[in-house]
């Protein structure tokens, strides 16, 4: 386990998604509309979409492609056609610049 | 172009191709995009109520009034205007409000979106499920020979079969078929390809619910003595499905198999607005397959910024339906020919990967135009 660097806060926007690549894996990072950042999976459940060029609307992501949706909070499947939780990472704000622990 | 085929192509997605396409690379495969910055398509995919919700209020009212006045002028003749627009706007208009709320992407609010699907997936006759399902697999691989079960003009296409589309034979019987075959809770194999185990007894729900509306109809129309009953439930699938079906087929047909550029497979047509209205915009088909996100009512701002690297669009039905003839015409002896449209010299060229591997799949070869 370790704390990856990922960006600066800002860059970033409030409600908005990124994807950050680590070796051979692939995440999205998020920030919710009060700032707080959140880390999951990069690729939707159902056919391995990238889900960073996806719309955050609220706790929701949705995936670009089909419109599964998922708590990007919990990872939990929220919609048609995906049924498989996404995974979730830890994150965390550490003087102004985004982290997570990966496993 | 150089290649030659001897047979009909085979698009059953239980049969060889399904495999040939996984083995060929084109199966959930990265499509190519045209570049838009990331706060751009964040302002295109923004969702609002707004719009579907005004477009929702005038399709009932106006469906309404038409069945009211059909109900009036029963019998006579000046009950055929009415039913012309009621049945339009049973039966086509019903066709992209199914599409749009089933990406899901008309109404910001989730129980607007479900509500207006299953109201019209049971106007247009479609199963909710297994088309949910079924769309999703056509964005996934678009035009995709074996894979796509929504490819419309198969080469070589039947042209008397697909004349009689526009009058609803014989899809109304086709259709009548596939939900009684759901309501006894049988898939044929090429839905069990995509429609996981686990929906295909939510899909066997829906179907019943839609048997017993039908039943229903039948059995007052039986103790009325009178086909009103049909007309006005089921019945516009026939004769007034032919809008859905004129706008449906220019969205792939005559264009380019298994490639990874929408560019190549899709068509934007400018339409009137009426049309439009009734289409919900999706006269605007590359940008939609492009960016499946965006909603309805924002489609024609996409057009806007991406045209420069799209080919240009037809500028009317009458146009696209003439290359269209031309292109279903000539693959009766040409099964590989498809219309390649110039790109402007503002866009990025087409993908060209697949194409130069030479890939022979089945009895098709195809290759380099």
């Amino acid at each position: 386990m370790s704390w990856l660097d990922v960006c600066d806060a800002e860059d970033i926007d409030l409600e908005d998604v990124i994807r950050f690549d680590h070796g051979d894996r692939t995440f999205a990072v998020y920030r919710s509309a009060d700032g707080a950042v959140f880390a999951t999976d990069g690729l939707c459940t159902h056919e391995q979409v990238h889900l960073c060029g996806g719309l955050v609307i609220d706790d929701t992501i949705e995936c670009p492609k089909h419109n599964g949706r998922f708590n990007y909070q919990t990872g939990a499947a929220l919609r048609a056609p995906v049924y498989d939780a996404l995974a979730t990472y830890p994150a965390r704000l550490n003087n102004g610049r985004i982290e997570i622990e990966v496993h | 172009m150089s290649a030659t085929a001897t047979n009909p192509r085979d698009y059953n997605l239980a049969g060889p191709e399904n495999q040939s396409a996984v083995d060929a690379g084109l199966v959930s495969a990265d499509w190519y995009h045209s570049d838009i910055p990331r706060k751009v398509m964040k302002e295109l995919m923004k969702r609002s109520d707004a719009p579907a919700t005004r477009d929702t209020l005038l399709w009932v009212a106006l469906i309404i009034i038409s069945a009211i006045g059909a109900i009036a002028f029963w019998g006579t003749l000046q009950v055929i205007p009415f039913l012309i627009f009621y049945g339009v706007l049973y039966s086509s208009a019903s066709d992209s409000r199914w599409h749009e709320c089933g990406h899901g992407t008309a109404f910001r609010t989730t129980w607007k979106n479900d509500l207006v699907y299953h109201v019209a997936s049971f106007m247009i006759m479609r199963n909710p499920i297994s088309w949910r399902w079924s769309h999703a697999r056509h964005h996934t691989d678009t035009i995709i020979v074996g894979r796509d079960p929504e490819i419309a003009l198969m080469r070589p296409t039947a042209i008397a079969k697909t004349a009689l589309l526009f009058i609803g034979v014989p899809g109304v019987f086709e259709d009548l078929q596939v939900i009684i075959r759901h309501g006894a809770g049988r898939m044929s194999n090429a839905e069990k390809d995509y429609i996981p185990e686990s929906e295909q007894k939510k899909a066997a729900f829906w179907a019943r619910v839609h048997i017993v509306i039908y039943a229903t109809t039948v059995l007052m129309a039986t103790i009325m003595q009178s086909f009103l009953p049909v007309v006005l439930i089921g019945g516009p699938r026939i004769y007034g499905v032919w809008h859905a079906v004129m706008t449906g087929l220019l969205q792939h047909g005559g264009l380019a198999e298994d490639v990874l550029d929408h560019r190549l497979n899709s068509r934007t047509v400018y339409l009137n607005p009426v049309s439009r209205w009734i289409y919900w915009n999706m006269n605007y088909h590359v940008e939609h397959h492009m960016f499946p996100m965006v909603p309805y009512f924002s489609l024609p701002r996409l057009h806007a910024l991406i045209k420069d690297d799209l080919p240009a669009p037809s500028h009317s039905i009458f146009a696209a339906y003439r290359e269209l003839l031309g292109s279903i015409w000539r693959q009766r002896l040409e099964r590989d020919y498809y219309i390649r449209k110039d790109l402007p010299p503002t866009a990025k060229p087409y993908r060209e990967d697949l194409h130069t591997l030479d890939i022979t799949r089945s009895n098709m070869r195809i290759s380099t135009p």
